[in-house]
């Protein structure tokens, strides 16, 4: 046990924060645990779960991508064109067509940092500002409206009436989530190739003369970010129901810091998706419950930086360090 | 010819070789809009292109010295807009349009001030906690983007004094004041950088922060400073905003923020620390300002433009990697 | 264990060359390894004993080779993959093992590499680490994370994975250069134990002392070429050293002694909890002052607390006859301190950063103008004199410090220190990574040093190296300095008996 939580400290120490804010919230404000509040929950988080697990493999490989947001638009664009082009398309070829593309951004990250050795930060800036640039000049910033039925389709995995009419629904977008969420943990903890990301990550010239295929690591690594980007912008569309180039534009830093929060290490090598969700699930919970409690919503974000930034600064303060000191002076 | 290509090879590889390579760009870029368009050599586009790249410029100099530290400052742009709404505050407590030069100072003073503190307090989580300087700037920048958020209920402050124009707009001898503003900052820049002992800290402590303190040299002050005149940078980019724009809103030149990063890159800046200089990424910014005044003289608009950024860099990594060069080398065997 | 005939040699090279641009880094040279043998190979940094371990392993290929055989089967061509598959494995001197992964599947590594998606079974995983480590005798807890165990233990996980892969040759690079004595002997009975199982260790070191204690025989490589085999069996340091070099390396008893001298530091009764306890120690002006131990007697601990760097919980400290308090390694320079810090690489020298850079650092205050300015012409003169004065091998003083090898590197070091004109040095372990060579030329500045009156302290693990250098030598064990020896009264072994007894 004692094991379990010095290798898990920041997945167990995050755990036990939220689960605290949980509690209070619970009693604090009536509404919070509710059913149709949880599900609204998952639903606003699907969209930011499914990047942070993408962002958390290429973090666990010692990469950082700044791009995937901007990817996601353009994957929603790209497609919404391609499928409106051949006559509407169906899920299957959403997904297909969301996924490839995605791939195919993920892959040209990976290709540059690794054909021409220029490190992630910089590759995924220069291709950020690229996608998002071009984007905006093809569409003209216009948004798109008349998309096939089936993508805006509201489809429900799950709906409950309670007493007072109030419906509780899990949305597809939950679904795909929960798919990718489980998906990546059995790449990165189930598979071969998912532990040579870790040992790529932890020591890329260790990896290297151990045998391991750096360039399908990269490659690895950054499609399936791609992947979940191109996922990601699929579901976003349903949940909105038209294309916006510029809506997704910024996310990416709010979803960079919870990744990091939920213990995945800047540098690689380290990294847990229980972490990862917990860090996600972290900063929606605190808006959710500002929420609830009446908060002004101009407030939320102030309060989950200046939590953050809290949570940083006491995360290397070690309890019985500070046991040992107040003994020693005594 | 052995010694030809060492020679080459250090050019490339030196700092003079970094500038001549962009220098060389450069002229390459002016000639190519300059045939593309009668409009680019222009008085009134040099003007505005004058007008344009401070206040870019300025936040990338403050950019700049925190990635040399080792770190990254992601929140240049909200500190920047805190330390305006901080400016805006202070003048509409005194009459907004009416408020005299005093307000102003005692505005700008209290800008300054909090530019340094949100700076110092980022400095001091990265060097006394340790956290990583993009977590903790990350957090600072939702902080300050939401305090910003909050106090202006996500509205913008605007009716400042005429006397700011002059500051945002004017001209000393047909130069922007701006222009001149960020020259004489940039100077201070390269001479705290360069030649004084805090300077030789930054780039110490960038690449290895514990040798530099087992040679005595005192790393985490080093760092909590360069953090907090980071900060006192972005202080004065938030005022000239303000003067600019006549106006403060949180969100003001939010994209300016990667920009700032890829501006550093493309100057040669290190981005592991320890290395870099103002100079490059001087002539890195004319080069941005020079493709989005360009392109727009010839029809393109500004998000071409950034496509267009984001593309150069990659060209410009690629040319400077070492796997071209490698490439380069195996050509040249196979003449001789 | 028998051996079949065929199998009297796990390796056996002939006529090996291969250069690298204009410079020939092997010149048709010989290596031949028994089957359980522990051999050496001995030579200077540079030599060719990498290239030769990588044209093993497959990494290079060399130009021209009359044979290749591996476990006495000849090979072509042999690949990093082939070598691994019939037994030949390297411990690098980095170990290339990954920090934040378990024990376990650090050990079982190699089995999840490939391209092949399969899954990953941790029981099984556990199970073979578990059985390896049984086989070297080791008890570790296979979940915990590498990082947290001490660089022995490391070291006997990397040895750990090499067994995994059925290693019948092993090579170790430098294994012991960041162990302690006892660890060194304890890596050294594992060593043993595997060379009785019938497997063939190489094993590539500096420190001439184990090498002669632990190998058969030792195959010398001088700027690339053979210079012979010898068995250790007769062999001396001296010797050894002299093969390596190419000239005589003067090793004698240098021990003075200095009654009118004036006191330059002296503590009295330092302690520090769970550290050490109850230092006295007394350097005089001009002076050497060793101090040898095992690893966890608290020397680099105590060197700390004279930095300033950690405090101490009781005791005091004089400096030239005035209390030295110091609260930070930037108050103890100030005050006439300096110390050369056991890891050059990550603590000692900014790798990032140029040569001149890494001399003035300390100094920045003696180059700064009224202004504040940093000059660049009293910084390009202190560069030059001292590079002078050190006598380093240098291309540009602007070049990076990382080109440089160790022994200039180490040279740097000094060269910084010195330009503080200090009144105590410290040397934490001088000569880690430093040539044989090279070591002579650092230990002569030492000594000139010392006679121009500057007070030092000598930290070392190497016996011989106290034996040689140092007027006195203090024996430091569990926190507390236990005995004091003149070198001239002892010889290496006793004290040698006395510190690992």
């Amino acid at each position: 046990m004692r094991d379990l939580l010095s290798s898990y400290r920041i997945e167990a120490r995050l755990a036990v924060v939220l689960a605290l804010i949980c509690v209070g919230l619970s009693i604090a404000a009536p509404q919070f645990a509710t059913l149709p509040n949880a599900t609204s929950l998952l639903n606003n988080s699907a969209v930011n779960l499914i990047w942070a697990v993408g962002l958390l493999v290429v973090l666990i490989a010692g990469g950082i991508d700044i791009s995937f947001a901007v990817a996601s638009s353009v994957v929603q664009y790209v497609a919404a064109k391609m499928l409106m082009g051949i006559g509407g398309g169906n899920w299957v070829l959403g997904f297909l067509f969301c996924g490839c593309l995605g791939i195919l951004l993920g892959l040209l990250n990976a290709w540059l940092i690794h054909g021409f050795r220029i490190i992630s930060i910089v590759v995924t800036i220069a291709t950020f500002n690229a996608f998002f640039g071009l984007l905006m000049f093809f569409s003209g910033g216009r948004n798109i409206y008349s998309l096939p039925d089936w993508w805006t389709a509201r489809i429900f995995i799950f709906e409950h009436e309670n007493a007072q009419g109030v419906w509780s629904e899990l949305t597809l977008s939950v679904a795909v989530m929960i798919a990718c969420v489980v998906a990546t943990w059995a790449l990165i903890r189930r598979t071969n190739i998912g532990r040579q990301l870790y040992a790529f990550g932890d020591n890329p010239e260790g990896a290297r003369r151990a045998g391991v295929n750096i360039a399908v690591m990269q490659g690895v690594a950054f499609g399936w970010m791609g992947l979940m980007a191109g996922i990601a912008g699929l579901c976003q569309v349903n949940i909105v129901k038209e294309v916006v180039p510029n809506a997704l534009y910024g996310r990416e830093l709010d979803v960079l810091a919870a990744v990091v929060l939920g213990g995945a290490r800047l540098g690689g090598g380290k990294g847990t998706i229980l972490g990862c969700v917990l860090g996600v699930m972290f900063v929606a919970i605190t808006q959710n419950g500002l929420n609830l409690l009446g908060v002004s919503p101009f407030a939320f974000q102030m309060i989950i930086g200046a939590a953050i930034l809290i949570a940083i600064s006491t995360s290397n303060i070690d309890l019985s360090q500070i046991l040992r000191k107040t003994e020693t002076r005594q | 010819m052995t010694a030809l290509t060492k020679h080459m090879a250090r050019l490339k590889s030196g700092p003079a070789g970094e500038n001549t390579g962009l220098l060389l760009m450069l002229a390459v870029l002016v000639m190519a809009f300059s045939l593309a368009s009668p409009r680019f050599l222009t008085g009134a586009n040099l003007g505005s292109m004058g007008f344009q790249m401070p206040l870019l410029g300025l936040l990338t100099l403050a950019m700049l010295a925190p990635i040399i530290s080792g770190g990254l400052n992601l929140a240049i742009v909200y500190t920047a807009n805190i330390c305006g709404l901080t400016l805006a505050w202070t003048l509409m407590q005194f009459g907004g349009a009416e408020a005299g030069i005093g307000a102003f100072l005692l505005g700008g003073a209290l800008a300054v001030i909090v530019g340094v503190i949100a700076g110092a307090i980022m400095g001091a989580v990265i060097a006394y906690v340790g956290a990583h300087p993009i977590l903790v700037s990350l957090a600072m920048m939702i902080f300050l983007r939401g305090l910003g958020e909050f106090l202006t209920r996500g509205g913008d402050i605007s009716g400042f004094p005429e006397y700011m124009r002059v500051l945002g707009h004017g001209t000393v001898a047909g130069v922007p004041v701006p222009l001149i503003l960020f020259a004489v900052i940039a100077f201070g820049w390269h001479v705290l950088l360069r030649r004084t002992p805090h300077g030789f800290s930054v780039y110490m402590t960038g690449s290895n922060l514990k040798a530099t303190e087992y040679a005595g040299l005192n790393a985490k002050r080093t760092l909590v400073l360069i953090y907090a005149l980071s900060g006192l940078l972005c202080a004065i980019a938030g005022i000239l905003m303000a003067a600019r724009f006549n106006s403060v809103r949180v969100g003001h030149g939010e994209a300016m923020l990667l920009i700032t990063v890829l501006a550093c890159f493309l100057g040669g800046i290190d981005p592991f620390g320890g290395h870099g200089r103002v100079f490059p990424v001087i002539i890195a910014l004319v080069i941005l300002q020079v493709l989005s005044s360009g392109l727009n003289l010839i029809g393109a608009n500004q998000h071409l433009a950034t496509a267009v950024w984001g593309l150069f860099l990659i060209a410009v990594m690629v040319l400077r990697s070492d796997q071209l060069r490698l490439l380069g080398k195996l050509f040249f065997r196979k003449d001789n | 264990m028998t051996t079949a005939p065929a199998e009297r040699f796990a390796l056996r090279l002939h006529k090996v060359s291969k250069a690298f641009g204009g410079v020939q880094a092997l010149n048709a040279v010989d290596f031949e390894v028994r089957a359980g043998e522990v051999h050496c190979l001995a030579g200077e940094n540079g030599c060719g004993k990498s290239t030769l371990i990588k044209v093993v392993t497959g990494v290079h290929r060399p130009e021209s080779a009359d044979l290749i055989e591996l476990f006495g089967q000849p090979v072509d061509r042999i690949t990093p993959v082939q070598a691994r598959e019939m037994g030949v494995s390297v411990i690098w001197q980095d170990l290339a093992l990954f920090p934040h992964m378990s024990v376990a599947e650090n050990i079982a590594f190699d089995d999840l590499v490939g391209l092949r998606p399969r899954s990953v079974r941790y029981g099984q995983m556990k199970a073979r680490a578990a059985e390896v480590l049984d086989r070297l005798g080791v008890r570790m807890d296979l979940a915990a994370p590498l990082h947290s165990l001490p660089i022995a233990q490391r070291q006997v996980v990397a040895i750990a994975r090499a067994l995994m892969n059925d290693a019948r040759l092993i090579f170790m690079d430098e294994p012991t250069a960041s162990l302690t004595q006892s660890e060194t002997d304890r890596l050294l009975d594992i060593v043993r134990k595997l060379s009785a199982e019938g497997v063939a260790i190489v094993f590539v070191s500096h420190r001439l002392a184990e090498v002669l204690e632990i190998a058969e025989r030792v195959t010398v490589v001088r700027d690339g070429n053979l210079v012979g085999v010898y068995p250790t069996q007769g062999m001396t340091q001296a010797r050894l050293g002299e093969l390596m070099t190419g000239h005589l390396i003067e090793n004698q008893v240098s021990a003075r002694d200095l009654p009118d001298a004036p006191v330059a530091f002296q503590a009295k009764g330092l302690s520090r909890h769970g550290e050490f306890s109850d230092i006295n120690l007394t350097i005089k002006a001009g002076e050497v002052v060793g101090l040898t131990g095992l690893i966890g007697a608290g020397r680099t601990e105590l060197a700390h607390v004279m930095m300033g760097m950690r405090r101490a919980d009781s005791g005091q400290m004089t400096l030239n006859g005035a209390t030295y308090r110091p609260t930070s390694a930037r108050a103890a320079i100030e005050q006439g301190m300096a110390y050369v810090s056991e890891d050059r690489l990550s603590l000692g020298l900014l790798q990032k950063q140029s040569i001149a850079d890494n001399t003035v650092i300390s100094v920045l205050r003696k180059l700064t103008t009224a202004a504040g300015l940093i000059s660049e012409t009293r910084k390009a003169d202190l560069v030059a004199h001292w590079i002078k004065q050190m006598g380093v091998k240098i291309g540009l003083p602007q070049d990076a410090i990382s080109t440089l090898s160790g022994g200039n590197q180490q040279k740097v070091v000094l060269a910084k220190w010195l330009a503080t004109a200090p009144r105590l040095l410290i040397l934490d372990s001088p000569t880690v990574g430093v040539d044989v060579g090279a070591r002579a030329g650092i230990f002569r500045i030492v000594r000139q040093l010392a006679e121009d009156g500057l007070a030092i302290l000598l930290i070392s693990d190497e016996v011989t190296e106290v034996m040689h250098h140092a007027d006195r030598i203090m024996h430091m064990a569990d926190g507390r300095i236990v005995q004091e020896y003149d070198p001239r009264r002892i010889t290496v072994p006793q004290l040698e008996e006395r510190i690992y007894a």
